[in-house]
């Protein structure tokens, strides 16, 4: 599979490659100086150089080192290096190549070869840097979905659920199905709403809410919203949202006063 | 067609539902409900579907009509141990089951109604 000039090359990278090495790290590291160390820098570089030397050998598949390079891209977008300078880690490894291979034309043909190698494991390594990118933007907003919908447990029977920022539906959807399931399993017969961190209410929102409420009420539990703000109250009035009989109070503290009243309990001054 | 069992505990009526209904099966409840009620002067019927997954309007329907028809032997009727799918699902369906009353489990919906007599 590999012809005499690519050996000829793998030869004389082989041999070049602390040089070639010093160059790509020098090269590599202007300007990403002060995110990672030159030591480290120089450790992954090497790793790549070597797998790709072996590669233009012809010994080992011709896909470890883009994977190697891809697994590295991904630890490169947690860090949080630009996509620029991502894919100028690579391809500098022909500037680096390049300047080592200078004095001897007869090795051109066989670095055409090497560069579109390069140039591919560039694509490779911005697709991996791109596609990591994705992963934590979707770990994020699934790990915001789960940080701001708790169901906590005020007191025995009761239970209260907060909320924080902007609802759109699939939130409300699983505001709704973790209300009901801690409804099952706490047996509480009191659930307190409080949306006084919710910014803005539109129909949809509220429709959902109301749902929920008529929900906890099937499974015999009963629902009380409060937290409600003026701007809230406002726009709920504006829409001609019917909140009908659904049991509204002004902050939580009411809310769960008349949950307590409602299961015969009474605080009393010590 | 499986026939639901209707118990009877002091004044109040039990219906365990465990099976998958049917349309036919849900007819065939309400029929036996309205019979044991007038048979036995019941002042309450508890219907546990906590082992009921599914849900169609025409099941929410009958059930709505089970407590609206001992309603008219002076009986109260309660829906214990709802699913949270099935009761997303009847509010999807526009089904709020008016007239029934609904517990957590059995022995809030028996404390219910010892709580009205």
């Amino acid at each position: 599979m590999v012809d005499a000039d690519q050996a000829r090359l793998a030869e004389f990278l082989g041999a070049g490659q602390p040089k070639v090495l010093d160059q790509w790290t020098e090269a590599a590291g202007r300007g990403v100086s002060d995110r990672i160390s030159p030591a480290e820098l120089r450790r992954e570089l090497a790793e790549i150089l070597s797998l790709t030397v072996a590669v233009q050998a012809g010994q080992g598949e011709a896909t470890a080192g883009p994977r190697r390079a891809g697994l590295q891209e991904r630890s490169r977008a947690r860090y949080g290096f630009s996509p620029r300078e991502t894919a100028a880690t690579v391809l500098s490894l022909k500037e680096a190549v390049y300047s080592q291979l200078a004095d001897s034309v007869e090795l051109l043909p066989a670095y055409l070869g090497f560069t579109r190698f390069v140039d591919d494991l560039g694509l490779q390594t911005f697709e991996a840097f791109v596609g990591a990118r994705e992963q934590i933007i979707a770990d994020q907003a699934e790990s915001m979905l789960e940080l701001s919908t708790p169901v906590v447990r005020l007191w025995d029977g009761i239970i209260a659920v907060p909320l924080v920022g902007t609802l759109d539906s699939a939130r409300t959807q699983l505001v709704m199905e973790k209300m009901l399931e801690a409804l099952v399993a706490t047996e509480a017969e009191h659930a307190v709403i409080d949306i006084t961190g919710v910014p803005t209410v539109d129909t949809e929102v509220a429709q959902h809410l109301l749902k929920t409420v008529v929900a906890a009420r099937l499974m015999g539990a009963d629902c009380i919203i409060t937290g409600i703000r003026p701007q809230i109250a406002y726009t709920i009035v504006s829409l001609g949202i019917e909140f009908g009989d659904v049991l509204t109070k002004q902050t939580l503290a009411d809310g769960l006063a008349h949950a307590l009243s409602r299961s015969g309990l009474k605080v009393v001054p010590a | 067609m499986e026939r639901v069992p209707i118990l009877k505990i002091g004044s109040t009526l039990l219906v365990s539902i465990q099976v998958d209904l049917q349309d036919q099966s849900v007819q065939q409840l309400q029929e036996d409900v309205a019979e044991r009620i007038a048979a036995t002067g019941a002042k309450g019927v508890i219907i546990d579907i906590t082992a009921v997954e599914i849900v169609d309007s025409f099941i929410g329907r009958m059930l709505s009509m089970i407590g609206s028809m001992s309603r008219l032997f002076d009986a109260q009727t309660v829906l214990v141990g709802m699913r949270p799918a099935v009761a997303i699902t009847l509010v999807e369906l526009g089904l709020t089951l008016d007239g029934v009353q609904t517990a957590l489990n059995t022995e809030k919906g028996l404390r219910l109604l010892s709580g009205r007599s």
